[in-house]
């Protein structure tokens, strides 16, 4: 299988595995200590990256999902170097947004996004990212702007006439992106400027795929094969493995991977019982998280894992992932109808936290949550549906 | 190492038994700091390991042996230490042809393949030095987990038979000690994982198995230990010995008690 020549710098075999010394590789299980000032960063040395902050249990340095809600469930935010694992609702619904505030959230502090899709154009799913609700913009998002009867262009012209206050430049950097997390309005797409001031780089399959593909015997599906290898040139590329240091500003990169193990991407795991032979899947899954724990970088995946038939296989993905939670929506259910649920969409299982640098992990007491979708905000609170349940037959 | 656990298992790392197999696993709930026990006690052991460590990185592992008391970059370099760290060699296997067998090759073949060339690593880096000058006492294997292993496309046999081997030179040949983690999958029908468990316990010595409360989450039981010692090369005449206690873990310690004697009951 062809190979990026250029990936990892010196070749390495057996023997590095053991080796004492290696390059001063920039994972992201830093312990936070003490500046030293007045020397250059060429040591393992945290310096601080827009968007991110460390936690404090363990240092560890977190970046959020785009819901400060999901952030304050994991314990702070999604750590670097790890695997936001979601397990789809059954129409993809929540799920997708969860994946578009992931990567508006990274527009807005300006990470550098991969957006890896089987069935859309990553620049479609770009122009799509909700709108996020900016601290100076906060004063237009009230109800005359919601009223129906003003025309289209009018909405747009007065969020320009804003735009035109400010200098651009100042404009494109919001002035809340020191600001961890932030709300964004679902309702709203995310205005071109942002999306053209940030960079992205997209993997669609259908464009990398050659039509005439020679089935070779290869370890991994050649989808995923292709995947791998466009994250890993990207890396290299752009340093976020510590490859370049003479790169002053070090910065995030944000991996999205939409409806891995569908059947668009060549793999056969939701469609037959005893599907992934090969086991495409959990080696993808292992060789990415080897990426992830040497760069600068935080993945999003979403799963259709309702499609998967073999349970086995969905607690070995469970196992090599990080952090997984799964949405379960309302929508078709019998649960739609069920008064304890009327306030909610879906409920939301934290199945897996990962415990990193650590003996213990960030878990919430909390086993029961919903979540609900109104126009600005997705929030995930305690059901107090079962309280009220409780209370009017005991 | 958790000096409680060491009390239940009635060791110190001065006396420890040798040539043994001990199975950790752990069933709804999280087992790894039965790992990072058994790391920091066999490194104060003054024990030569070699650490397969599949599921996290290196600085993991690190951060969380210095809680525990021991370094585990000085172990390395001092030569003490052994460590395959799987998510990074998986990268370089996986992007590079390598020249010479690779300890991870599995991962660039097709079809399920066989771990040899894993064995070799661990025999060559536990490979009794005829200098003597480090004067370890005794070589261990540990892994951290095999069911990843199972994850990633071999079959219950192959790890069975890595395991076989491992044991047929560390603790007959070398007198040392294996430990290893498996996940139980409990309900979930995984034909594999069930044969490597089954397997592995009827081999060990030792049974560590960490299983979630059967009643669910609780903020200050995380959690049940069943110990279990075990006579495999001797008859069942004796019966094995079991005992059953209940932990929570903190920032640098487990905390062990009898079921239903949590410090947040009484």
């Amino acid at each position: 299988m062809a190979t990026v020549a250029t990936c990892g710098g010196d070749a390495v075999g057996v023997g590095s595995a053991v080796a004492t010394a290696s390059k001063s590789n920039v994972t992201s299980f830093q312990r936070r200590g003490p500046r030293v000032s007045g020397t250059n960063d060429s040591g393992p040395r945290l310096v601080s990256i827009t968007g991110t902050r460390p936690s404090v249990r363990n240092g560890q340095l977190l970046v959020s999902t785009g819901l400060p809600a999901l952030d304050q469930l994991l314990g702070g935010g999604l750590a670097v170097g790890t695997v936001l694992l979601i397990e789809e609702d059954k129409y993809n619904i929540y799920s997708s947004l969860l994946f578009k505030y992931f990567l508006a959230e990274g527009i807005v502090n300006g990470h550098t996004l991969l957006v890896a899709s089987a069935n859309e154009d990553p620049a479609n799913i770009l122009q799509e990212l909700p709108a996020p609700l900016l601290d100076n913009c906060k004063k237009e998002f009230d109800e005359d702007v919601y009223n129906h009867k003003t025309p289209e262009s009018n909405i747009k012209m007065k969020i320009a006439w804003r735009y035109q206050l400010l200098p651009k430049m100042e404009q494109i950097r919001p002035v809340s992106s020191s600001r961890f997390g932030h709300y964004y309005d679902a309702s709203k797409r995310i205005p071109q400027e942002l999306i053209e001031a940030s960079k992205w780089h997209g993997f669609f399959l259908p464009e990398k795929i050659s039509p005439t593909l020679k089935v070779e015997p290869c370890s991994l599906t050649h989808g995923y094969i292709k995947l791998l290898q466009f994250i890993q040139n990207i890396i290299y590329e752009e340093g976020f493995d510590g490859s370049n240091p003479q790169k002053k500003q070090k910065n995030i990169l944000r991996i999205g991977i939409q409806n891995l193990g569908s059947p668009l991407w060549g793999d056969d795991i939701c469609c037959t019982e005893n599907g992934d032979s090969g086991h495409n899947l959990t080696k993808f899954l292992y060789v990415l998280r080897g990426l992830l724990r040497t760069s600068l970088s935080a993945c999003i995946i979403t799963m259709p894992t309702h499609l998967i038939q073999n349970k086995a296989f969905i607690a070995h993905v469970t196992n090599l992932s990080d952090t997984v939670v799964g949405l379960e929506s309302f929508i078709g259910s019998e649960r739609e109808t069920n008064p304890l649920y009327k306030d909610y969409h879906g409920l939301i299982h934290i199945r897996q936290i990962p415990r990193l640098n650590n003996l213990v992990c960030d878990e919430s007491d909390v086993k029961d949550l919903g979540f609900k979708l109104k126009r600005k905000l997705f929030t995930i609170e305690l059901e107090s549906g079962f309280a009220f349940f409780h209370s009017a037959h005991f | 190492m958790f000096p409680e656990l060491n009390n239940l298992l009635n060791t110190t790392p001065d006396r420890a038994e040798q040539g043994k197999l001990t199975l950790l696993c752990d069933a709804k709930t999280d087992g790894s700091f039965l790992v990072h026990h058994f790391l920091s006690f066999y490194l104060k052991a003054n024990c030569k390991v070699c650490f397969v460590a599949l599921i996290q990185s290196f600085s993991h592992y690190n951060i969380v042996g210095q809680k525990l008391g021991v370094n585990l970059t000085m172990a390395r370099e001092r030569g003490q230490l052994v460590f395959l760290e799987g998510l990074k060699s998986a990268v370089d296997v996986f992007f590079q042809a390598q020249e010479k067998p690779h300890p991870l090759q599995f991962l660039r073949e097709a079809s399920a393949g066989n771990l040899k060339p894993l064995f070799e690593f661990v025999r060559v880096a536990l490979k009794p030095v005829d200098s003597g000058a480090a004067g370890w006492t005794y070589p261990v294997l540990l892994v951290d987990d095999l069911s990843v292993l199972l994850s990633l496309g071999l079959g219950a046999v192959a790890v069975l038979d890595f395991i076989h081997y491992c044991r047929a030179t560390l603790c007959w040949e070398l007198k040392g000690n294996v430990v290893v983690l498996v996940h139980d999958s409990g309900d979930v029908e995984d034909e594999e994982n069930d044969i490597l468990l089954n397997g592995l316990s009827h081999q060990s010595h030792l049974i560590l198995r960490a299983e979630g409360l059967a009643t669910g989450f609780c903020r200050d039981v995380h959690g049940q230990l069943r110990i279990l010692w075990r006579r495999p090369s001797q008859s069942t005449s004796q019966r094995d010995q079991s005992l059953t206690y209940q932990y929570k873990i903190q920032d640098r310690s487990v905390s062990f008690f009898a079921k239903g004697m949590s410090p947040a009951v009484l």
